[in-house]
């Protein structure tokens, strides 16, 4: 057989029939569901009088609309106080339920962001094709999974027939090659990937990401980079599998045990591209010249070093980058030539699917501890991924220290990555995010969003303006303090 | 999927070009966690003369009588004549679902946006694309003549109208065949697939069990 990429081996091994118009049926092995995308398709379900296909396929749990006060949550779901998001949260509950399908519930410790949980519960497994009524589905490809982001419709079609309808995408690979520097993370790897290919550089592609900075990456790392390549314009992200991948899942809840574990791990060292596999493009990036990003602009690929300077409109080629330049810097209330570091904060916010598990965490822990939130900051906090990585937290104290240094330390959900609950940006504030969207009115109606890692975003809380992680860690913490 | 063979019902023209799906079903709607319910906010803004919201009762707003639909003699339309590019804008699959709420079966029109056009056919909502001279000979027909009513025969891909001659339209086999057979997506995937689906499961089982957890369960 001819030499494959990881998504071709995928791709295969899930194809269960094509039609003459080229679209492919594709089983589907794990679909998680939340609360905002599944209501109509379970209605549709029932209006054409259909049962799902297999429920031990679905996971869901509640994480968009759902308030991250202790107070209002451990009233559980009559303790919502917003009418719209409590009659969501509860026909979650309705819908899966009464199918039978497993459900961490509002109060459930395992409760969380989709995509912190399935990785976490062991419910993403290599070689699985994983499909979410969300866009940041692409996380789980960190586990050399096949994961989507699917519409309504789809997830509808998915409850009904365990397949989905699809046309098979076209290979690319990102190498990051060679050794970060002290304080540059993920998070700033996927931040320069996006400035580099922009925000259609991935459309049309499954990108596998690969290369010696990527392996040697933690999975919580690798999901971060996973979970942006829909930023970057593609609806897959992957990461093949190796030692780190396997270490990762065993023990967890869901992953298999015994025999079939081992059945498994040898299935699943096979999941990797072949060496003389071809990939329609090939882009590699250096890592040891990669530093600590920061957004200036309302779209992800409008992104420096925070060493940069917030970019002249002129400077861009074309003419539709100008113009879109321009204005997001009116929206952004920056000005062509300011420095990166002289952007004064409003809030702070840790949190999203993007980087809230616990290495995140403790990123943010280290370079706060000791210090404190600057008095010009309004509110900095943090949102756990989920309740799994909140006790986790604690147990290692980090609330403390957090709470300690001025933050306000959350229950698990999406909060202010789209404010969809009470967590919001007002208008015009800037604010440091570790989240993945910086489109305009995203955190709140005007809210101003800069993305950065989680390191770059406690050192600007204390700061009280964006400073360079990896010279501010030299501050000593007294001087800091005054 | 509600089937489509032949239907005949009272034409109503709606006469702008470029209806975007926001102009169809505002945004604040989508909160809703139903597919039906959409219909007495279709077209929010331009129906009522104040802002709706979700949970408004609707029957206390005070209605805009200029509009085509509150005009009496358009009551129960099930036919919409419209302009150019009709559908365009967000992706929202709310904007069919509040057109069939309301009692729309058929759209005809000069053009429609892509991904609206997709999202009408899901949904058992048949589009017609005419050219728009004929376009602009049924608003005529329409405005001048009430009670107006178009039969609409797919079969035979016909729109019989109460004077003159048929007009004949074009309608993909594809999607014709799901209309007439009631099958949406996922209809058509039981429908062709049911068993290569069940035959592929039990291999990719038998290879993987660990990916069922039934299975896990079993072994434990
Ligand atoms: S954290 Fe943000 S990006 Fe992730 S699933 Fe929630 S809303 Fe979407």
């Amino acid at each position: 057989m001819a030499a494959q990429t990881l998504y071709d081996k995928l791709w295969n091994a899930h194809l269960v029939s094509t039609r003459e118009d080229g679209t492919a049926l594709i089983y589907i092995d794990r679909h998680l569901l939340h609360e905002v995308t599944s209501p109509q398709a379970f209605e549709g379900l029932r209006l054409a009088g259909r049962q799902p296909w297999r429920i031990d396929a679905n996971i869901a749990t509640v994480d968009h609309n759902v308030s991250t006060l202790s107070e209002e949550r451990s009233a559980g779901i009559s303790g919502i106080a917003d009418d719209v998001s409590r009659i969501q949260v509860q026909a979650l509950d309705d819908n899966t339920l009464g199918l039978g399908i497993e459900t961490f519930g509002i109060n459930d410790i395992r409760q969380g962001i989709v995509h912190v949980i399935g990785p976490e519960q062991g419910a993403t497994l290599p070689g699985m094709t994983v499909v979410c009524g969300d866009s940041h589905t692409a996380t789980h490809g960190a586990f050399g999974a096949l994961a989507h982001g699917i519409g309504t419709s789809e997830v509808e079609h998915v409850l009904a027939t365990q397949c989905l309808i699809q046309r098979k995408m076209k290979n690319m690979q990102i190498r990051v090659e060679g050794e970060l520097g002290p304080h540059v993370t993920a998070k700033d790897i996927i931040l320069a990937i996006i400035g580099r290919i922009g925000t259609a550089g991935g459309t049309g592609y499954a990108v596998e990401f690969a290369g010696s900075a990527i392996e040697s990456l933690s999975m919580e790392g690798r999901m971060t980079i996973c979970n942006m390549a829909i930023e970057g314009g593609a609806r897959v992200g992957l990461v093949a599998v190796d030692q780190t991948t396997i270490d990762y899942i065993g023990n967890r809840p869901f992953a298999p045990t015994g025999e079939q574990w081992e059945a498994a791990v040898e299935s699943w060292r096979q999941l990797v591209s072949d060496q003389e596999a071809q990939f329609d493009q090939v882009i590699t990036l250096d890592a040891a010249a990669i530093e600590p990003q920061v957004s200036w602009g309302t779209s992800p690929e409008m992104v420096t070093g925070v060493s940069g300077r917030v970019p002249d409109p002129q400077s861009f080629t074309d003419e539709t980058a100008q113009r879109g330049a321009v204005r997001a810097l009116e929206y952004m209330g920056l000005s062509a030539g300011q420095r990166m570091t002289d952007i004064r904060l409003d809030r702070i916010f840790i949190g999203s699917c993007t980087n809230a598990r616990i290495e995140d965490l403790r990123a943010a822990a280290k370079i706060v501890d000791g210090r404190r939130v600057a008095a010009t900051i309004k509110q900095a906090m943090v949102v756990p991924g989920s309740g799994l990585v909140k006790r986790q937290a604690e147990e290692e104290g980090l609330d403390a220290i957090f709470k300690r240094a001025g933050f306000e330390w959350r229950e698990a959900g999406c909060s202010m990555c789209l404010a969809m609950n009470a967590d919001k940006l007002g208008a015009g504030e800037h604010c440091a995010s570790t989240s993945n969207r910086n489109f305009e009115g995203r955190q709140g109606y005007g809210g101003r969003t800069h993305l950065v890692s989680p390191a770059m975003a406690a050192a600007a809380a204390v700061a009280g303006h964006f400073v360079d992680v990896r010279e501010f860690v030299e501050t000593p913490v007294q001087a800091a303090q005054a | 999927m509600q089937r489509f063979i032949r239907h005949q019902g009272v034409a109503a023209p709606l006469d702008r070009a470029n209806v975007d799906t926001d102009l169809i079903i505002p945004k604040q709607f989508l909160k809703s966690i139903k597919r039906t319910g959409f219909g007495p906010n279709l077209f929010d803004e331009l129906r009522y003369q104040d802002e709706g919201y979700p949970g408004r009762d609707n029957s206390k707003r005070p209605i805009n009588p200029e509009f085509v639909l509150n005009q009496p003699r358009y009551e129960n339309a099930s036919i919409l004549l419209a302009r150019r590019n009709f559908g365009c804008g967000s992706s929202r699959e709310h904007a069919p679902w509040a057109l069939t709420d309301f009692g729309f079966r058929v759209i005809i029109a000069p053009s429609f946006a892509d991904i609206f056009f997709n999202n009408a056919f899901k949904n058992g909502l048949l589009l017609i694309t005419l050219d728009e001279e004929t376009v602009e000979q049924l608003f005529r027909e329409v405005e001048a003549t009430p009670g107006y009513q178009l039969d609409i025969d797919l079969t035979a891909q016909q729109i019989h109208r109460p004077a003159g001659e048929s007009i004949g339209f074009e309608v993909d086999p594809f999607r014709k065949y799901c209309l007439e057979n009631g099958l949406d997506d996922i209809g058509i995937t039981l429908d062709e697939n049911s068993e290569a689906i069940r035959d592929f499961e039990a291999r990719h089982r038998a290879a993987n069990p660990w990916l069922f957890r039934d299975e896990a369960a079993n072994q434990v």
